[in-house]
């Protein structure tokens, strides 16, 4: 039994401290933006772009440069990429995402394996460690966050048109183009600055899944929008602590949360459903 | 009726790839007109609407509009995921993005839901999930969304498309009760007897105009059998053109 002593435990750790704070601020993150990658069916593209970022990681380590303007550099030009291919409805998102990403993983395992101390690295990109957080990711996680959220509230309305209907949006005066690429780019900024914590390999599943179990509460879109991130953030902020706990790795031990949310969710919701049906069968 | 004219289309050519799918199309559309496009699948209409609207680019010719000229698009139902979580006042509301940042809808924009959704007769699914909604309510909701941008004129495609006879009549009278109160309309459909045949003006299109006049003029058996590359009757009912389609396929065991 854990005893109310223990719980802190954790707290008097400055690297839990950093690590928690970045995870909850990344779990609302994450549930914010990933209400539209839940919408547009772009569930993937959190897949690829993330992995897409490795290898700028890789290629700014190797160069020299700093590691959030490399990678944020390259994540932003493979979601520019992405959405560029995608267009070409020859090839559509999912081969688009599956070249470009996946090139661009290949580039940085390939430079890591020749310039860098490989397999320590890869490992802690991949999976995230909290050992590694400092004050500048608590900083860079906080502005992305603060910047996605004036975006959402100023361009609400476009960001919400121009996703259920691109087509009557754009003749609508909504720069649909624009609004993807902007889009692209915040949940490239978003992976960027959480990767480290989550890992590459895991956060797309903090993208999807919180924004998943949230649309099966409700069917108003600014009630996602509170939703999803309160998910995001709470999971994050419990699975942290018990991942220190049962000392498992926490990126893992956060995304078990998330689905074992959705799992609940969803057996809820299916049998509130089924209720629902039963009831205005006996009318 | 005015002969302003508000869309004029002169020698319009549209590809796909290297496919022609629009070939020197002329048409114009005047202030006040209620005209419907017709064709059989793959002739052109949703592309000539796409040109219109400047979501398709023109290879050829020219498409020139008023200037300032608003356009009210209502696409095809079938393309609305009505699983996506938003109202009806959301839906019509999210049409005025440009220009404000405020996320909330304004009570003078609530006001303004509520009469347009009271003038289309369905005032009381403002705060209703769309999926919630009739066949007729979802084609008024779009309609609405539409209207909303006061426009000078209606672009819609194909709005009878998969709907039962009871929502075609009552998209068919919301319809000629918006022209009569002066509204510019511009529809395809592929429903000759049940909407195509009561509007003032038909086009058949097949990647080019095969013919442009009132339904008296155009449903003739020799233009619907250019423009359908198929022989098809026409016969007179109740004052009206009723096209009837000879393509009658032999059954098993009929005639027996």
């Amino acid at each position: 039994m854990i005893l109310a002593f223990d719980l802190f435990e954790p707290y008097g750790f400055q690297f839990f401290q950093h690590g928690i704070i970045v995870a909850t601020i990344a779990g609302a993150l994450c549930g914010l933006l990933g209400v539209f990658v839940v919408l547009r069916g772009m569930s993937y593209i959190g897949h690829g772009l993330s992995h897409a970022v490795f290898g700028g990681a890789a290629a700014s380590a190797v160069i020299g440069i700093n590691f959030f303007i490399g990678a944020g550099i390259w994540g932003i030009i493979s979601g520019v990429l992405i959405a560029r291919v995608a267009r070409r409805r020859v090839l559509g998102a999912d081969a688009a995402i599956g070249v470009v990403t996946t090139a661009s993983f290949a580039l940085g395992l390939a430079l890591m394996n020749r310039y860098g101390q490989a397999s320590k690295s890869i490992e802690a990109v991949l999976f995230g460690s909290v050992l590694g957080v400092k004050v500048a990711d608590i900083v860079a996680v906080s502005l992305v966050a603060v910047f996605a959220l004036a975006v959402i509230v100023v361009w609400y309305r476009k960001l919400l048109f121009s996703t259920f209907d691109p087509d009557v949006a754009q003749v609508s005066g909504v720069n649909v183009s624009v609004v993807e690429v902007v889009l692209l780019s915040l949940l490239s900024l978003t992976i960027l600055v959480t990767m480290r914590v989550i890992g590459t390999l895991l956060i797309s599943a903090l993208l999807v899944i919180p924004a998943a179990a949230a649309r099966m509460t409700t069917n108003s879109f600014s009630k996602l929008l509170w939703i999803s991130p309160l998910i995001g953030a709470v999971t994050c902020f419990v699975g942290m602590n018990l991942s220190y706990h049962l000392d498992t790795s926490a990126s893992a031990t956060i995304i078990l949360l998330d689905a074992l949310v959705f799992i609940v969710v969803y057996t809820v919701a299916g049998t509130r459903n089924r209720m629902k049906m039963a009831s205005l069968g006996h009318v | 009726m005015s002969t302003e004219s508000l869309i004029n289309c002169e020698h319009v050519s549209c590809t796909y790839g290297n496919a022609a799918v629009l070939d020197d199309v002329y048409m114009q559309v005047n202030r006040g007109e209620f005209v419907g496009v017709v064709g059989p699948s793959g002739s052109g209409k949703t592309t000539l609407l796409k040109a219109i609207l400047g979501t398709h680019p023109v290879a050829h010719g020219s498409i020139t509009m008023q200037p300032k000229l608003t356009l009210g698009y209502v696409p095809q139902v079938e393309t609305v995921d009505w699983y996506f979580p938003v109202t009806v006042e959301e839906v019509i509301v999210m049409t005025r993005s440009k220009g404000t940042w405020w996320p909330r809808i304004t009570q003078a924009e609530r006001k303004a839901v509520r009469d347009v959704l009271d003038r289309l007769g369905i005032g009381e699914v403002a705060n209703r999930h769309i999926r919630e909604l009739s066949g007729g309510q979802q084609q008024r909701v779009f309609l609405a969304r539409a209207m909303f941008r006061n426009p000078d004129i209606l672009i819609m495609d194909e709005p009878t498309s998969g709907v039962d006879v009871r929502t075609r009549h009552e998209v068919l009278h919301l319809l000629a009760d918006l022209h009569a109160d002066g509204l510019t309309i511009l529809l395809t459909t592929h429903d000759l007897n049940g909407l195509a045949a009561h509007l003032p003006r038909l086009v058949c299109l097949n990647k080019r105009v095969i013919a442009d006049g009132n339904p008296r003029e155009v449903l003739t058996p020799s233009v619907l059998e250019a423009t359908y590359g198929a022989p098809m009757e026409v016969l007179e009912h109740g004052g009206m053109p009723l096209v009837v389609d000879h393509g009658r396929v032999q059954m098993r065991g009929e005639g027996k």
